[in-house]
């Protein structure tokens, strides 16, 4: 069975410093995968490389089986590679209904279409009013994005990326700033993904990782120390010296 | 050849001395200023009314076009630009606009649409051979100012401790407030020697330049190019653009008069498009 | 609530997006009768519609795409100057002549897109302003052809659809300017509530996410951009052809810079700006002319300092919100 996402020797240089160094990985389909490292580890690097705004200085990406190393941002989310951003990437001045609705038509390949008016298509409203459900949006669809609280903002961002049909959804932090009483809402729209769907989940909160992931991975001055099922990072002493232990002891 | 070279050291020195507060209020505040032409012009009227009406020697007016430009300078900056340093880059296109529409016409209203002429003293007109080269005294009355006044400038930036509230406040705002530094007198106080110093230029260059009422709009190209060009991160990029765009301008009106201002505006574009942040940016600098 | 609910809910809240309304139909009603009913002021009226569409085409540009363009005028001068040699050089019908210099124009557009796709706004506002120059000097240079200081003379396009001929009262101008723009300005009320459409809106929203959803966004600045040149160039022929005369005034600074004022006058981001501000800023420049001839342009200039002080939002929301009474429902 080919991976749904898979990197071989991953490499990225900026001048002398080598902010991803060597990094394979694989995720199987329809993994829960977290990724998980200091602060500087390069995670944020990582996924930009995966996404396309960087491009690596050598090694390859794939993404069920075909290469897309070069592939251009929207051609990667063409395939089904998704992100959420770690800060709130919105169209303040679009309402959830319309944010949703242009990522569906997108999905659906009608966004090229100049002369249909928004909204004709059935199955864009369709598939706008499933998300928009599945992520508790309904109440506040016709409201313009820049006056929603910031929970629903949140819970917007993950929407869109679920809105794009995604076959990997890479998930940056998608709790970053959200009190622990509203992480639930967010939680549950994960868990309602569809199995198929990898997901990568670059996460600080411990807790939040150990519920959702079955594998995780360290990432560590840009190069992978480990990977592994939960109990087995939790239980290494490598990462309790590198990773945990910074909280331990400092 | 030499003298093409030599009145084109003369023009840009000009372009550098009224262009270097833009390159500084740019580079600042963020702040999209095409109303910065407007002060030069101030420069040049002021001097033109005192000189021709008013019988005051030349080099008497000179600090007073000067003194009047930063005045009028510091005055706007703390009424009106103050507001408008948060507002989007339209917003800021659009109020500047607005300035240089209402200085045109206070200009045409106050003193007529015509050119003005300095009179100038007579012993500027002379010329000098040195070497074959022949050397107007006017010209190089402008490059011995010019010259001064970006040496002196140069080492304000780099020595004083103006200078380095200055350059700390470019680097970051915010922390230059918490490090004490008043960032908002530092930038009405630039802003003013800014404007003054392109009244001067304006002053200066009235004799070479033309002055009426659509300077600002004429020069205001140039004196982006020289930001654009030399981006804004210190002194020296603003020079050695100013200078370039100077020589090649007289150069390229010389050997090439078909056409025109056309390479210098070709030129323009593509160095933007080769290098967004100017030809002498820092990496990574803004 | 059902989801069969929500869906309903969903569809009518697009689709009123695209609706027509009341105020749109009266906008259209009274134009049609300033045509019928104000014949001696045709020349005026053609004038200000033909700078309506202008200001449309950097509504495309500045209000929908979020591009901030000092030198617009580059294309309206260049659809001007290909209209008027298009006549000299026997193309006399004026629509295959409008064609042909909308044609022209976009090429231009989508060249020079290239040169606004990166960059901070003030790398935008000094290219733009940089190519509208550049025009102007080229133009001002081979006065062969354009006529150069002078203006291009001689311009004569034929009878429009063989059967009007241009008057010098300027009513078939009037007529034929405002039936150019009313079909231009259906197709680009159609285009902004297409997908298409949305997704130039969300580039100017945020690029990061409309990339990030898989929305190429330098393509659709591009389109967009040529989109608005074509329109603007339109507009330059149409006052190419109905003034039956050039000159070098239709690249200059002051072109774009007003365009800019009309369109921040009558609200950026819903068409309509564009041809209320040319309306607004004409009413407004003539009563001021009127008092001070000759200075009219400080007024306006403070105007523009106000409307800044104040601030364009707060501006913005009057028209609106009469818009909004006059039709008693939410955009």
């Amino acid at each position: 069975m080919t991976a749904a996402l898979e990197t071989t020797n991953l490499l990225r240089r900026f001048g002398g410093l080598v902010a991803t160094n060597d990094v394979s990985m694989c995720l199987a389909r329809g993994a829960r995968h977290a990724l998980i490292g200091p602060n500087g580890a390069g995670k944020t690097t990582l996924i930009n490389l995966l996404t396309g705004v960087l491009a690596p200085s050598s090694g390859t990406i794939r993404l069920d089986g075909a290469d897309i190393t070069t592939a251009s941002r929207s051609r990667r989310v063409e395939l089904g590679l998704v992100r959420t951003f770690q800060i709130n990437q919105l169209f303040p001045g679009f309402t959830p209904l319309q944010t949703v609705g242009l990522a569906v038509s997108r999905r659906l390949g009608l966004d090229r279409n100049m002369w249909r008016r928004i909204g004709s298509d059935p199955r864009v409203i369709e598939g706008s009013v499933d998300v928009l459900e599945r992520f508790d949006l309904i109440d506040v669809m016709n409201r313009p994005t820049a006056t929603l609280p910031y929970g629903k903002q949140r819970l917007l961002e993950i929407a869109v990326a679920i809105a794009c049909g995604p076959r990997v959804l890479l998930l940056d932090e998608p709790a970053a700033g959200v009190p622990e009483g509203e992480r639930g809402e967010i939680m549950d729209g994960l868990a309602a993904l569809p199995a198929d769907v990898t997901v990568l989940l670059i996460e600080h909160d411990m807790d939040l990782v150990f519920r959702f992931a079955d594998r995780i991975s360290v990432l560590v001055s840009g190069a992978l120390l480990l990977e592994g099922t939960a109990s087995e990072v939790a239980a290494d002493p490598r990462v309790r010296a590198v990773y945990l232990g910074d909280a331990s002891h400092g | 050849m030499l003298t093409n070279l030599f009145d084109g050291l003369a023009y840009g020195m000009l372009l550098f001395v009224m262009a270097c507060g833009l390159s500084v209020t740019l580079g600042l505040m963020n702040l999209i200023n095409l109303a910065h032409g407007a002060f030069a012009m101030a420069g040049g009227y002021v001097t033109a009314v005192l000189v021709n009406r008013l019988g005051v020697p030349f080099f008497a007016a000179l600090p007073l076009a000067f003194v009047a430009s930063a005045l009028i300078g510091l005055v706007l900056e703390r009424t009106l630009y103050v507001h408008v340093y948060r507002k989007s880059h339209l917003e800021q296109v659009l109020f500047s606009i607005g300035l240089v529409f209402m200085a045109m016409s206070g200009v045409s209203y106050l003193v007529g649409s015509e050119q003005q002429f300095i009179k100038l003293p007579a012993f500027l007109a002379n010329r000098y051979e040195v070497l074959g080269v022949s050397i107007g005294a006017y010209r190089l009355l402008i490059i011995g100012v010019c010259g001064v006044l970006a040496l002196v400038l140069q080492l304000a930036v780099a020595r004083t401790r103006f200078g380095a509230q200055l350059r700390a406040a470019v680097d970051d705002p915010v922390v230059a407030r918490g490090l004490g530094i008043h960032v908002d007198l530092v930038f009405a106080a630039t802003f003013a020697v800014g404007s003054g110093l392109a009244g001067l230029g304006g002053a200066l260059g009235a004799e070479i330049l033309g002055l009426d009422p659509t300077f600002p709009v004429k020069y205001m190209v140039y004196f982006l190019i020289v930001v654009a060009v030399g981006g804004s991160a210190g002194m020296t990029g603003p020079l050695v653009a100013a200078v370039l765009l100077g020589v090649a301008d007289v150069a390229g009106k010389y050997y090439a008069p078909q056409f025109g201002a056309f390479i210098i505006y070709a030129l323009m574009i593509v160095i933007l498009l080769w290098r967004p942040q100017g030809l002498f940016a820092k990496a990574g600098g803004r | 609530m059902s989801r069969a609910e929500n869906i309903a809910l969903a569809a009518a809240s697009l689709r009123k997006v695209s609706a027509v309304r009341a105020a749109e139909i009266a906008f259209w009603l009274a134009a049609l009768a300033a045509f019928a009913l104000l014949p001696d002021q045709a020349l005026l009226l053609s004038e200000v519609t033909i700078t309506g569409l202008f200001a449309l085409s950097l509504d495309l540009v500045l209000g929908y795409g979020g591009i901030v363009s000092l030198g617009h005028a580059a294309f309206f001068g260049a659809g001007a100057y290909a209209a008027g040699l298009l006549t000299k050089m026997g193309v006399t019908d004026p629509l295959l002549g409008l064609a042909l210099s909308a044609a022209a124009t976009a090429l231009l557009g989508f060249v020079t897109s290239f040169l606004v796709l990166r960059g901070s706004d003030l790398t935008r506002i000094m290219v733009t302003l940089a190519v509208a120059v550049l025009l102007k000097e080229i133009a001002n240079r081979i006065p062969g052809i354009t006529g150069g200081a002078d203006g291009l003379q001689g311009v004569a396009p034929g009878p429009v659809l063989g059967i009007w001929e241009f008057d010098i009262f300027g009513q078939v101008g009037f007529g034929y300017s405002l039936a150019v723009t009313f079909v231009l300005f259906l197709i680009a009320r159609r285009f902004v509530v297409s997908p298409f459409g949305w997704s130039i809106r969300a580039v100017k929203e945020n690029q990061l996410r409309t990339s990030a959803i898989g929305i190429p966004v330098s393509r659709r600045l591009i389109v967009v951009y040529t989109l608005a040149a074509a329109y603007a160039g339109t507009a330059g022929a149409l006052l190419a052809q109905t003034t039956q005369f050039v000159s070098l005034d239709v690249l200059e600074f002051h072109r774009s810079a007003n365009l800019m004022l009309m369109l921040v006058i009558g609200g950026t981001g819903y068409l309509y700006g564009g041809l209320i501000g040319a309306l607004l800023f004409k009413l407004v420049q003539d009563a001021i002319a009127n008092i001070t001839p000759e200075y009219w342009e400080f007024w306006i200039g403070l105007l523009l300092v106000i409307l800044v002080l104040i601030g364009r939002d707060r501006i913005e929301a009057i028209p609106r919100a009469l818009l909004r009474r006059l039709r008693g429902a939410t955009p």
